[in-house]
């Protein structure tokens, strides 16, 4: 047992204790488990607060309350709203988010593309979706080339009233 | 009096006295609820109510700032076609991002299937999402410790610390993770974690005019979602891998996984 052995042996121990030193300061001190163990949540806990920090793009109102928010400024939207029809859907899926909205985005964009009602309204023959309850027009044939809300009312598509 | 017994009994007085003036503080009962480490998040989806409008991808993709141009996503809806001599079609073109504008089925690689109405047995849609995991296999996976569950149950990607291998993205049964086209790093639904914590809804919850998604703390048993869970038939996905999903869905068919 002479030199050799001792030689590699000493490298190795070399290398643990550099990548052991190199480590220490390399890895951030907040580095540890959460409750579920090492297995499931070794993290970086102050990647939590970074998460929670990511800005929010749309307001957290709720159907009738962002009817009420909105309807502080836009009323006359508000109140020719069909609370049977178009009313379950949030005002902010048709115009974008809203979370600053008057301040920032000043003005909300107003999409009157044929796509957007034909998510819904595009007819699908399936009898046992809840799809089915939603009246179908065939977006090929039905006035084509114009725009949905030249006609209907996107607040109040009630067709007694258009 | 000793000095030792003086500082102990001045402590004892300090430490009385401000009990009561913290507990004197007006606090919004949201955000104690959300600080609460009790708190699990839970998901609930109702595949009965779901209309396939592809609102909540819109929603998802814009709050959390997924390109629309790209083919990933956090959540997604899928299409089941069940045809009368048996045949089944599933497809999400896009993730459903512009919703289901056409009856034919998406095959992929350009190929379509359009299918007769009266061929059409039954037909439905399914919304979904990261199932955040008891037990996730992705993040025993990461070699690096970037990905992690919160002691309040939602799986985060650290990106600062990601290196991008892909591993996790492998390693979900359930396709729910993908590689952010931007960022450069691994991706995957949040349940809105900057705005769950503040005690708002999800993007995709809040977007829903059906309300076929549906979220809560799952230790709550006041909660009227979380009563849902508990007492009516609900499934999860892929129970057999032992992943122990946190989101839940009503109306599970086998073919649905
Ligand atoms: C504090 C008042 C206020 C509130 C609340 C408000 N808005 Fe506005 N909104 C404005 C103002 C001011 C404008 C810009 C002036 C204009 O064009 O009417 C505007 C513009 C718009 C526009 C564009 C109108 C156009 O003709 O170009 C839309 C769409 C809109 N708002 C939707 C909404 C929705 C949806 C909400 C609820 C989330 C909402 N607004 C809440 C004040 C408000
Ligand atoms: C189904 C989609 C949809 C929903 C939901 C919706 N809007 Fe609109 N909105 C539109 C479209 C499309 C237009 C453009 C109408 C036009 O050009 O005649 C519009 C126009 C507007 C305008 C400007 C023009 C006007 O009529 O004064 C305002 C303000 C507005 N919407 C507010 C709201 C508010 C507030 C809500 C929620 C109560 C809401 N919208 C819900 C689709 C929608
Ligand atoms: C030229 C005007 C016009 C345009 C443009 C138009 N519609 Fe209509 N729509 C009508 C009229 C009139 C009716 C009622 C008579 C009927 O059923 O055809 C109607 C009926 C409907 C119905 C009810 C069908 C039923 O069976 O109850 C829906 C839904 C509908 N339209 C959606 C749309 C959508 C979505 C678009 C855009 C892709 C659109 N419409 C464009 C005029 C129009
Ligand atoms: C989120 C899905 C959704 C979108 C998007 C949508 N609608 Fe509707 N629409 C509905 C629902 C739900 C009803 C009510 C069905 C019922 O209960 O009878 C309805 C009803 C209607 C009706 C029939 C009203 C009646 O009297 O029977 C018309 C017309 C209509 N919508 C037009 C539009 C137009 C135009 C747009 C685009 C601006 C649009 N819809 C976008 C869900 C949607």
């Amino acid at each position: 047992m002479k030199s050799h052995v001792w030689r590699t042996l000493f490298v190795v121990i070399l290398l643990v204790v550099g990548i052991m030193v190199f480590r220490l300061f390399y890895v951030p001190s907040d580095f540890g488990s959460g409750k579920r163990g090492f297995m499931y949540s070794y993290h970086r806990f102050s990647n939590e607060g970074e998460w929670k920090a990511q800005p929010i793009k749309y307001r957290d109102t709720g159907k009738q309350k962002m009817h009420e928010y909105c309807g502080e400024c836009h009323d006359d939207v508000v109140e020719v709203r069909t609370e049977d029809l178009h009313g379950t859907i949030a005002c902010e899926n048709c115009h974008g988010p809203a979370f600053d909205h008057p301040e920032d985005p000043e003005e909300l964009v107003i999409d009157r593309s044929r796509a957007l009602c034909l998510r819904c309204h595009t007819d699908l023959p399936y009898t046992t979706s809840e799809r089915h309850r939603i009246p179908g027009i065939d977006p090929k044939e039905h006035n084509v080339d114009e725009m949905c809300v030249d006609c209907h009312d996107p607040h109040n598509p009630r067709l007694e009233d258009m | 009096m000793e000095r030792r017994d003086f500082l102990k009994k001045s402590i004892i007085v300090v430490a009385g006295a401000s009990v009561p003036l913290s507990a004197l503080e007006l606090v919004d009962p949201k955000e104690v609820l959300a600080a609460n480490p009790d708190i699990h998040w839970a998901f609930l989806l109702d595949t009965h109510k779901c209309v396939g409008c592809g609102f909540c991808v819109k929603a998802c993709k814009t709050e959390n700032d997924i390109p629309f141009n790209a083919k990933v996503t956090r959540t997604w809806v899928e299409r089941y076609v069940y045809t009368k001599d048996d045949r089944r079609y599933i497809d999400s073109p896009n993730g459903a991002q512009d919703g289901y504008t056409e009856s034919r089925i998406d095959l992929g690689q350009g190929n379509f299937k359009e299918i007769d109405p009266e061929n059409v047995g039954k037909a439905f849609f399914v919304p979904k999402l990261c199932n955040h995991c008891e037990t996730p296999p992705c993040t025993q996976v990461c070699p690096v410790g970037a990905t992690y569950k919160t002691d309040d149950g939602v799986v985060l990607v650290d990106r600062t610390w990601c290196i991008g291998c892909g591993y996790c993205i492998m390693a979900c049964p359930y396709g729910a993770r993908f590689f952010h086209p931007v960022e450069k790093v691994a991706d995957k639904c949040t349940f809105c974690y900057h705005r769950i914590t503040k005690g708002m809804e999800t993007a995709c919850v809040n977007a829903c005019p059906f309300g076929a998604r549906k979220m809560c703390n799952i230790n709550d048993i006041n909660d009227p979602v979380t009563q849902i869970i508990m007492n009516q038939r609900v499934g999860v996905l892929k129970d057999e891998f032992g992943t122990k999903p946190q989101a839940f869905y009503i109306g599970l068919a086998q073919e649905v996984r």
